[in-house]
Order: C-alpha cells, then structure tokens, then sequence
C-alpha cells in the first residue's frame, strides 16, 4: 500500500511543488512571511476536548507524542487566549450552541482542526442526536479522519495546518 | 436628611449625633444576593462536558446540581438498526475510557439470550484486557485529577504508564481505544507473537510506578489538605443514591459485581475487594490506587492460564464471526487462508460468510440485564431481543450516570475548589452518562 | 438463594412471576408499583433494597405499549429481580418511585426524555440528556432514527433505519 513521503518542509508536499510555493510566495511580502511564521509558531489550542478523541488529545499533549515541541501543549481553557480550537469528539445538538459561542469568542485569527470522523461527518452516529460535521457550525481548515486518529495522525493534521498558516498571506 | 452639611465633616461630638439616622441604617442593609454560576460545559476541569449550576455565596457552594446530556449520541436508538455484532462497536464508543468493559457486558448480555458460552481462553482474554483497561482507566483518573487539583507532574507520568498499556492493546486488537476485540462467542482473535512477554513487561514495570505515585501524593501536604475530608458521601447516602464502585467502596461497603455475581470466571481469580472508611476524596483516591494493584495481580493470574492454548471463538457456525483476523504483507488485517477457503474451495463457506456478514446473528426472544465491575461502578446491559437479526432495545445501566447524582449532595458547603476535588474523585465519563 | 428460590418467595406476594434465563421478573400493576416495591424491599429474604435501573420498552401496535422496567438487587443476598409495569399509550403515567429510592430521579427523567412515559410525584420531571426545547420521543419504534443521506460522487445513500439492505 502506497504511504505518503512528506518531503519538503513538513509539508506534503514534492520539492518542486514546494519551490512552486515558495516562488509564488515570493509575492508575499517580508512582514506577510514572519507573521505566518509567528502564528504558527505557538499556537495555543482551547480545551475542546469532547468525547474519545479528547482522551487521544490529551495523549498527544502528554509525554509520549509531545505537542510541546511545537509550542502547543498550553491548552487554554480561555477561548480569549487561542487561536485554535481542535473539536475533538462528537457534538451533540445541545452542545451545538456552545461550540459556536466558544469559536466566536475566540479572536482572530483562529482556526479550527476538527478531530476524528464524529467531528468531521458525524462519524458512526448518523443520528438524531449528533451534528453531522461541524463544518455546518464553524468554519474548519483541517479535517483529521480517526476513531479515534491516533495521536501521529492528529500531529500530522496540526503540522498540515502550521504550513497552511505559514503560507499564507496576512489577510485571511 | 439636612442638605448642605459638609461630608466627613466629624468634629464635635455634637456633631456626630446629628448624622442622618437614615444614612446609617442603610449602611446595615447591604444586599446580599447569592450567585448562580455556571461551571462548564466547557471547562478544563470537568471531565468531560458536564455543566454545574453553582449557587455560590462568595466561595462557598449552596447547591451544585449538574447539567448533562452534552454528549448525548443516540448510541441507544442506533444499536436498533444495526445488526447484534455491530452494536458492539457502538457500545464500545458510550463509556470510552473503559471499551473492554462495554464490550464484555454488551457480548455477555447476548450470549446469555443466545444460551451460548464463550470458550476458556477467550473468557481468560476478557479477563485480562478488562483488568488492563480498568488500570488504564485508573491512570486517566490519577493524571486528570491530579492535574486539576494542580499536581501536573501526574498527568506526564499518568499518560506515560498508559501508553505502555495502549501499546498492548493495539499489538492485539488493531486499535488504541474503541477496539471492537470482543464479540459475541468470544474475543476476535488470540494474542499476538510476543504478546505474553509484553504484558510481562509491563507487570515487571506497573508495582513500581504505583509506588512511584504513592509516594508522590499520598503524604503529600498539598494532596492531603485539598482530598481529606472532602466530599463525604457515607455509604447509606450512597446506596440510596444508587452510587457504585470506587466511591461506594471508599464508604466501606464492600460491593463489587466480580465478587457477587461473578462473570467470565472471575470466581476463580484471587484478588481482594479495596475498601477504606473515609467515604471522602482521599478514600477514593486510595482506593483506586489499590485496585490498580488488584488488576495487576489478576492479569499476573491470567497469563498463567493462558498457556495452553485454545479456541477463542465459539465454534457454533451460526454465531462465530467469520475470520481469524492476522496480519498479512500489505499491512491489513485479513485473513488469507479464510479468503482462500471462501472464494476458492467452498461456495457454501462463501453464502454463508455473506449471510453473517450482512444478516448477523438471529438471537432469540427475550430479555436478560448483565452487569459487570467497570471502573466507576456497576455497568449493567439490559438487552431485549424480538427474535431479529437487530438488538429490541439495548440499554446501558451506565455507573457513572447514577454517580453524578450525587454530586449536589457532596458539594453544598463546600467552597468552590471542592466542587473540582469532587467531581474528580468520582470519575465520571460523560460519555457513559449521555451515551 | 437462587433464582427458583426467589421466584416462590416473590410469588407469594406478587402472583405473575416468570422465570428465564435464570432471571426472575414480575410483572405488577402501576397502581399497585409503590406498595410491592416496599413490600419486596423490607422483606427479610429478599431485601432488595437496590434499584439499579429504570428504563422503559416500547412495543407498538401491542397492548399495553409501553413497559417500564425497573431492575433491583440486594446488597445482602446478591440476587436480582426485574420489575415491570404495563402502561397504555393513551395513558402512560406512572406513579414515581424516588420516595423509595433517590436513585430513580435521573433514571426517569431519562424514561421520560426518551419514550414521554409521566412519572406522577416525580420532584423534576423535565429532560435530562436531549435539549430542552426538544420535541417528540426518540427512542419510541415510531420516531426515525434522524439520520442524514449520503450523497457522494453520484451515489446516494439513505440513513440507516431507511436503507433496504
């Protein structure tokens, strides 16, 4: 079965693919350039932590799989001091409201990695009680399939999105 | 009130007596309002997305009634319209720190409606991850607690041990947590090649590392003063309240469904029912460590018997679930010599693989409640069957739902601080609570 | 004692016991639910004073539709007994048991959030595990499952309690 070779600067990406993004980038000015790298650099995630993948979550900030060599095993518990949240776990239609209330009180820029496949589609529960994908919530800019993803699959989706933030420019 | 007086203007004693009457009065009269707070669904110190409504006047807690349902997933609506075996993979997701334990109440439940008994070996196995995934609960509930009560060093050494223990789980069952390893007539398949010296191994660490914490926390000033004396919940209180588990045992009553009405040959195991008298958070927490110790020497008393070997799976065709899984060169898990058989020797095997696959097993009528030792409590599986391929109703007696109601009991005068040391001693897992 | 046991002990004061499986249940009217649970709770011999669950079936097109279960045990003896009391569709109301055992409060909140089955003198009777403003019953054999179709380059697949296969 064919893996996937993250080549490139942790991105995905061929080298040529990244020389293409660097070049276009190129009209990125120098301000755009260290803002993304700053961003990136210590993003604080908000304790969202709802169901299994939560367990998951907490173990990739733990010892083993450390989240803290990117700076990110501060998890606020304030939404007012992160810019990410990672939904992790299933979002029943009582929690709905407040999913949106803590995204809304987070301030820009933020961004949202949705965990695990409950996150993502509504997972296993295609039912009554549980949103179908919170993309119809909150806007999402990763989506980590799992149930629940192991802690290397959730490192990957948040090193997808430090590139993702990283290149692009100021202005969302 | 005379206008025009100077304020602060305190000279004389004559003065003094002509201050306005009304004004001092009102200053006895200061409104007292109590405040309702609200703790969560978002908070890091809940376990999960429960919601308290805190009536707080200043920092001492009136009334604490807890708010669930957060997590509600319809788990119980959606095992009606999947087949028997696939209701275990949504049993296993309810209460997700302990999936074996679902799992083996849910299989127990309809093989008991089937009249079926799972093989020795397979029973031995159960016994084994159960007691494996009751020390993994236990480490999330040491790390948790410890850290919101402030003690983060338990969360790093709490998750360490438990990724020694995932790592067994997923050599044998593919998955880390939520794996569906047991199914009805047995577990899927047997152990892997070096499996037995890797649960030796983690035996040969595991006393240590208790050890290690114990010696962290239990003398520990700060663990001392913020567990002992908060939250008591005697044991009549308790029962009443329908609380089981670590935190009816910490009240000194010796309940445990391992020992009452024991299942999957726990009768034959030696281990001792951990209780204290305290009945507060510290009782708990000492309790809890000393059942870790407990399920350690069980499993020590599972691999003994897992020397012979044996079938893992009933051998009745019209239950057993169609392949012994291994691990082939593509990295997935299929069996080749079982897909051999069916699409190439017999076109029976082939009906009948479909058959099972997509009808499953016809369980006849009837209802049975099973309930068995999880980590929180007695976890108990009412399952009713119509004689279908499809589960009537599954209903988990889950422990944690009937623990949560004591909540409102244990907090009312205590400061806000306690509400956390409280919830964290019983170890509630929303998951189960609002399946 | 054992399940034979029991069910003769039981039956000498509640008539319809059945016996299956090696698990006893007696099936008793709502009027008389109160006064027999007290009554097998202050027995001697069967003390059962736990009441682990409180849940309900719900069984369309039979009279009566809806069952409410109420499973006991006994700290002392260990042995179980299931309890079950009949209730009409047009009236499904039955007198609440949290006089006798606190822990029934969140059981029948959840009965009642699922199947709508009144539990009369209940302190709170209000939904517990759904929203608040939720309506109908979802766990009753009448109400869809709520799942969403599938659609996914051109193919299109209904929710499960509509699917054929």
């Amino acid at each position: 079965m064919p893996v996937e070779r993250i080549e490139g600067h942790r991105t995905g990406r061929t080298a040529e693919e990244s020389r293409e993004e660097f070049e276009r980038g190129l009209l990125m000015t120098t301000l755009d350039k260290a803002v993304g790298w700053a961003r990136k650099q210590s993003m604080w995630p908000v304790t969202f932590g709802l169901a299994c993948c939560a367990i998951e979550m907490m173990a990739t900030g733990a010892g083993d799989y450390d989240l803290s060599r990117w700076g990110m095993e501060l998890f606020r518990a304030s939404p007012r001091q992160a810019d990410l949240m990672i939904v992790a776990g299933r979002v029943s239609q009582k929690m709905a409201p407040v999913l949106r209330t803590i995204y809304d009180q987070m301030p820009e820029p933020k961004w949202v990695i949705s965990m695990g496949v409950c996150a993502s589609a509504g997972g296993m529960f295609t039912n009554y009680a549980v949103v179908q994908g919170v993309d119809t919530i909150v806007p999402v800019d990763i989506y980590v399939p799992g149930c629940p993803p192991k802690p290397e699959m959730l490192m990957y989706g948040i090193l997808r999105l430090h590139e993702k933030v990283r290149t692009e420019g100021r202005f969302k | 009130m005379t206008a025009g007086r100077a304020r602060g203007d305190l000279g004389t004693d004559e003065r003094v007596t002509e201050i306005d009457e009304l004004s001092v009065a009102s200053t006895h009269e200061i409104r007292q309002e109590t405040m309702v707070i609200n703790m969560g669904p978002q908070h890091p110190s809940t376990h999960g997305v429960l919601r308290l409504l805190l009536e707080l006047d200043g920092e001492t807690v009136l009334s604490g009634e807890p708010i669930v349902g957060y997590l509600h997933t319809g788990i119980e609506k959606n095992t009606e319209y999947r087949t028997w075996q696939q209701g275990v993979t949504y049993v296993t997701r309810a209460d997700y720190l302990s999936p074996f334990f679902n799992e083996v109440g849910y299989c127990l439940a309809v093989e008991k409606l089937l009249g079926i008994e799972a093989p020795p070996r397979a029973q031995v196995l159960r016994v084994l991850f159960c007691e494996m995934n009751r020390i993994a609960s236990h480490l999330v509930w040491l790390a948790t607690s410890g850290m919101e009560l402030g003690a983060v060093s338990v969360m790093l050494y709490g998750f360490r041990e438990r990724e020694q223990i995932l790592d067994i789980f997923e050599a044998a069952t593919g998955l880390r947590m939520n794996h569906a390893y047991v199914r009805i007539g047995g577990v899927v398949m047997d152990l892997p090649e070096g499996g037995e010296g890797r649960i030796v191994e983690f035996l040969d660490m595991m006393p240590g590392r208790i050890d290690e914490y114990e010696r962290l926390l239990t003398k520990n000033p700060i663990w001392i003063q913020r567990n002992v004396g908060i939250g008591a919940l005697p044991a009549a209180d308790a029962l009443a309240l329908g609380v089981t588990g670590p935190t009816l045992r910490a009240a000194g009553v010796p309940l445990d469904v391992r020992r009452d009405e024991p299942y999957c040959g726990y009768e034959t195991y030696e281990f001792d029912v951990v209780t204290r008298d305290a009945a507060d958070c510290f009782a708990r927490y000492e309790v809890r460590i000393e059942e870790m110790r407990q399920s350690l020497r069980i499993v020590e008393q599972c691999l003994d018997r897992l020397r012979e070997p044996g079938p893992v799976m009933v051998e009745d065709p019209k239950v057993r679930w169609p392949a012994q899984l291994e691990v082939g060169p593509d990295g997935i898990g299929n069996s080749q010599r079982y897909i051999e058989h069916i699409m190439e020797e017999s076109m029976e095997a082939l009906i009948h693989h479909f058959k099972m696959v997509t009808e499953g097993v016809s369980v006849p009528p009837g209802e049975v409640y099973v309930p068995v030792e999880s980590p929180r409590g007695e976890l108990g599986f009412y399952v009713v069957s119509d004689g279908g391929n499809k589960p009537y109703r599954v209903r988990m007696r889950d422990p944690s739902f009937a623990n949560l109601q004591a909540v409102s009991q244990m907090v009312e005068g205590g400061l806000v601080a306690d509400v956390i040391a409280v919830i964290a001693s019983l170890d509630p897992v929303l998951g189960g609570v609002d399946r | 004692m054992n399940v034979a046991e029991l069910a003769e002990r039981v039956r000498a004061r509640v008539p319809d016991v059945a016996v299956a499986r090696g698990e006893a249940t007696v099936l008793v009217e709502r009027d008389r639910l109160i006064e027999t649970l007290g009554t097998l709770r202050d027995d001697e011999e069967l003390r059962l004073d736990f009441l682990s669950s409180v849940t309900a079936t719900d069984w369309p097109g039979r009279e009566p539709r809806f069952r409410v279960v109420y499973e006991l045990s006994s700290t002392e003896h260990h042995h179980r007994l299931r309890v079950k009391v009949g209730l009409p569709e047009d009236d499904p109301h039955v007198p609440s048991v949290t006089g006798l055992f606190p822990t029934a409060n969140w059981h029948e909140r959840e009965t009642y959030d699922f199947y709508g089955v009144v539990f009369d003198g209940h302190p709170n009777l209000r939904r517990i595990l759904l929203p608040d403003g939720w309506e109908g019953w979802p766990l009753r054999k009448t109400e869809e499952l709520g799942g969403v179709d599938t659609r996914y380059h051109g193919a299109f697949i209904p929710p499960v309690d509509r699917r054929t296969t």
